[in-house]
């Protein structure tokens, strides 16, 4: 009875093979990649030294600096972060729409949602801020408008998959009793994502928040204004209050969409 | 002249305390006979799962000794206390099975504490370990099921798995933590088969928590009552009286 | 019959809170348009030059390959030297940081560090970067390999905090040594999730190290932020074309490695 050769194998060839070459092809990538790079070795030895400068120079940070440009940049990054996360939903819903395979059959529209929001979310908001800057000049408008596109890969992506997740019993209930689609939509699919929706949002608008504070170093208003100015005058310590102040809006926000969550969940 | 059989584990003098200091374990004193399946019973929170935590030292006792062939166990440390602890095997009441792992792998994990690091990382195991995985497999009844997931069974395969593992230890004593609290009556009786089978088999002691009574009675050979951190029944099943339940469980609208 | 006393009140009511709180919107809406000075006239000027602007990018021009696949090339080994160094970092990063495996005064100063890497945006660790160890490849290195850890560390850390512990007291009672238990138990729980993780780190690398050469921290940015400057926006179109389709076969190569890994 025990003349059976059992053998056992975690992986089957196949799998090994596959997995061999992925490890394979990373590795080679690795050394190819640390080979070609341009790298002059004796800034790299200097590095500890330099950062060590630098640091030395941003401290003791400007703090009354704060109320004469940065408080007001702060409020502007603010807003801008807010205005530009709205102006996202609301072009970001009906690509959500066309790009949920449950709601909208055409796999046409399908594609086409999909190719706009794998654009908008594969161009950073900082490239958007170049382009919106070119286009309506250094503001606050390029900066709403970069952030604004940028967000709508973000948050179409995840509404569509929310809602292709949506139980669709309370769909076909509402369609048989002879509803109008757009009544479907708020009485059926609404409530069932919502809650998926409010944490979108507010995850995209912490993030949002720190993307706005840099928008300003290509023009795009904000914060990121008064460090590329600081950072062109070569004024270290205004510099310093200015990430100071970033690093405290940015944990103030975190503990905001937190609180949010609590309540709402 | 008879001369004593040399006791495979011995207890003395076992006593546990939980941080806050209060005594879980106040005392345990155990003599175990070869081989035989000892159920210990007895309310929730008494310490019977704490005790047979301590026996292989997932938990550390507080004082006393735990000798396993002459060598008292508490006091091990390095490649001795590797080598005592993978001779007790362990069942669960959770099953504890490697979820993400599949069935065969979780049983060969029996071998673990006889692997080194290396041969373990890439999964060298030996051809006799592997041929006595399947053994247990079909033993077991599973055989169909050997690569499947962990995650994918029913509880009372899973514990089958879980039985297989132990063996897979080559024990010298199996501990089974209430194997069958969470399984229905039959699968329970079939878990209690299979466990005394092996204890038969292998010449093993078991020493088993329960606490389905009846079962107790049924399989054991020795029944062992606890009540607050204490031992007050030691004795065979035919002795178990109601009185003698009634001291251990407490309260006497349960006793029929 | 009985008449039964029914409560027949509108089973829909208006909750002040609820109108209390679209009030408030509807007003911080109307005040944050004020006060950016939003003119209807500016923003038709700007549509308009928008339009020219989307014309001078067309067609898009690659006549000048070259140069866009430098930028590319540096863009890649930035990504992958940062996304390699960062990923082996992390695990030892990550591991520190469970408070499920080490005591706190080893935990806690490492979760701090890792909140540190992830508060700022990569561009203003790439200036740093830039300002200590010069322009070029290796600022942005540097910078992507701080923002990696602050992504991965963090979600390696969670996710080992959250493993089932019942699974290691199972393989730990084998007698198995701290390593095998280790090799068992714990990353058999863990370790499709931290493939997951490091393959959106890489693409997010990806993404970044097309963006921080706008300060001076090498690759694709750089390129770009030239071809602003100089008005190219034809090349910049190229530029962005690349971008993107380099991201798409991203994410179709993940799926496959997420599909053999798992």
């Amino acid at each position: 009875m025990n003349n059976i050769n059992h053998s056992w194998e975690r992986f089957t060839v196949r799998e090994r093979l596959s997995r061999t070459i992925v490890y394979v092809i990373s590795v080679i990538t690795f050394v190819w990649s640390l080979k070609t790079v341009e790298i002059i070795p004796e800034f790299l030895y200097d590095a500890p030294e330099q950062m060590a400068d630098l640091f030395t120079r941003m401290w003791p940070i400007d703090f009354a600096f704060y109320p004469i440009k940065v408080h007001d940049a702060l409020i502007e990054t603010v807003n801008i972060a807010t205005l530009g996360t709205l102006t996202a939903i609301l072009m970001s819903i009906p690509l959500a729409i066309m790009s949920a395979s449950n709601i909208v059959k055409n796999p046409i529209s399908h594609w086409v949602a999909r190719f706009f929001l794998v654009s908008s979310r594969s161009v950073n908001s900082l490239i958007w801020a170049l382009f919106f800057v070119a286009i309506f000049g250094p503001g606050v408008i390029a900066g709403v408008l970069a952030i604004g596109f940028r967000s709508i890969g973000f948050i179409g992506k995840l509404l569509g998959e929310a809602l292709e997740e949506v139980n669709m019993g309370s769909v076909e209930a509402l369609r048989s009793t002879g509803t109008s689609w757009p009544i479907i939509m708020i009485k059926a699919y609404w409530p069932q994502v919502k809650p998926a929706f409010v944490s979108i949002i507010l995850f995209r608008w912490d993030i949002n928040v720190r993307e706005s504070a840099v928008l300003g170093m290509v023009g795009a208003g904000g914060i990121g204004v008064v460090i590329n100015d600081s950072l062109n005058l070569f004024e270290w310590q205004r510099v310093s209050i200015s990430l100071l102040t970033i690093f405290v809006l940015v944990i103030l926000a975190e503990i905001l969409v937190v609180s949010i969550r609590k309540r709402l969940i | 002249m008879k001369i004593a059989a040399k006791s495979p584990l011995i207890i003395k003098d076992l006593t546990h305390a939980y941080t806050s200091g209060s005594l879980v374990l106040k005392g345990i004193n155990i003599t175990v006979n070869s081989p035989e399946i000892i159920a210990i019973i007895g309310p929730s929170g008494t310490g019977k799962s704490t005790l047979l935590r301590c026996i292989n030292r997932l938990v550390e006792a507080t004082s006393g000794e735990i000798i396993i062939d002459d060598i008292n166990f508490c006091k091990s440390k390095g490649i001795l206390f590797k080598k005592q602890r993978r001779r007790l095997g362990m069942i669960f009441q959770e099953y504890n099975l490697v979820e993400r792992l599949t069935v065969i792998e979780n049983i060969l994990s029996g071998r673990l504490g006889y692997m080194t690091f290396w041969k373990a990382a890439r999964r060298k195991f030996s051809q006799k370990d592997i041929d006595q995985a399947f053994d247990l497999l079909d033993f077991v009844g599973l055989t169909e099921h050997s690569k499947k997931r962990a995650d994918k069974l029913s509880g009372g395969q899973r514990q089958r798995v879980g039985i297989a593992r132990a063996i897979m230890q080559d024990p010298k004593i199996l501990l089974a933590d209430e194997p069958t609290s969470s399984l229905d009556p039959k699968t329970s009786v079939e878990i209690m088969e299979l466990i005394s089978h092996f204890s038969r088999e292998k010449k093993i002691p078991v020493l088993i928590n329960l606490h389905d009574v009846n079962l107790a009675k049924r399989f054991a050979d020795r029944i062992i009552g606890m009540s607050e951190g204490h031992i007050i029944f030691d004795g065979k099943p035919n002795d178990l009286t109601d009185d003698s339940l009634k001291q251990i469980y407490g309260g006497e609208s349960w006793l029929k | 019959m009985v008449k039964v006393n029914q409560n027949r009140s509108n089973p829909f009511p208006k909750k002040l809170s609820t109108t209390l709180i679209w009030l408030v919107f509807i007003t911080y809406l109307v005040y944050l348009i004020n006060s950016f000075g939003l003119e209807w006239t500016r923003f038709v000027d700007g549509l308009s030059y928008a339009n020219t602007l989307i014309e001078r990018m067309m067609p898009p021009n690659f006549s000048r390959w070259e140069l866009l696949l430098d930028g590319l090339w540096e863009s890649i080994e930035i990504s992958v030297i940062a996304s390699s160094l960062g990923i082996f970092l992390s695990l030892f990063f990550g591991l520190f940081a469970a408070r499920n495996l080490m005591p706190i005064y080893v935990s806690a100063p490492v979760r701090v560090f890792i909140a540190l890497c992830r508060s700022f945006h990569p561009i203003i660790i790439a200036i740093l970067f830039v300002k200590s160890v010069g322009f070029g490849a290796l600022a942005g290195i540097l910078t992507l390999i701080v923002a990696s850890i602050g992504f991965i560390a963090k979600l390696f850390a969670e996710s080992i905090e959250e493993i089932s512990s019942k699974q290691i007291e199972a393989i730990k009672s084998t007698g198995a040594s701290f390593g095998s238990i280790i090799i068992f138990s714990v990353l058999p729980q863990v370790f499709s999730r931290f493939i997951g993780f490091s393959t959106y780190q890489f693409d997010s690398n990806l993404r970044n190290s097309t963006m921080i050469g706008i300060v001076g921290a090498g690759g694709l940015g750089g390129t770009l932020f030239s071809a602003f400057q100089r008005f190219d926006y034809d090349f910049v179109a190229a530029i962005l074309i690349t971008i993107v389709s380099v991201i798409l076969f991203w994410e179709f190569l993940s799926n496959v490695i997420r599909r053999i890994f798992t």
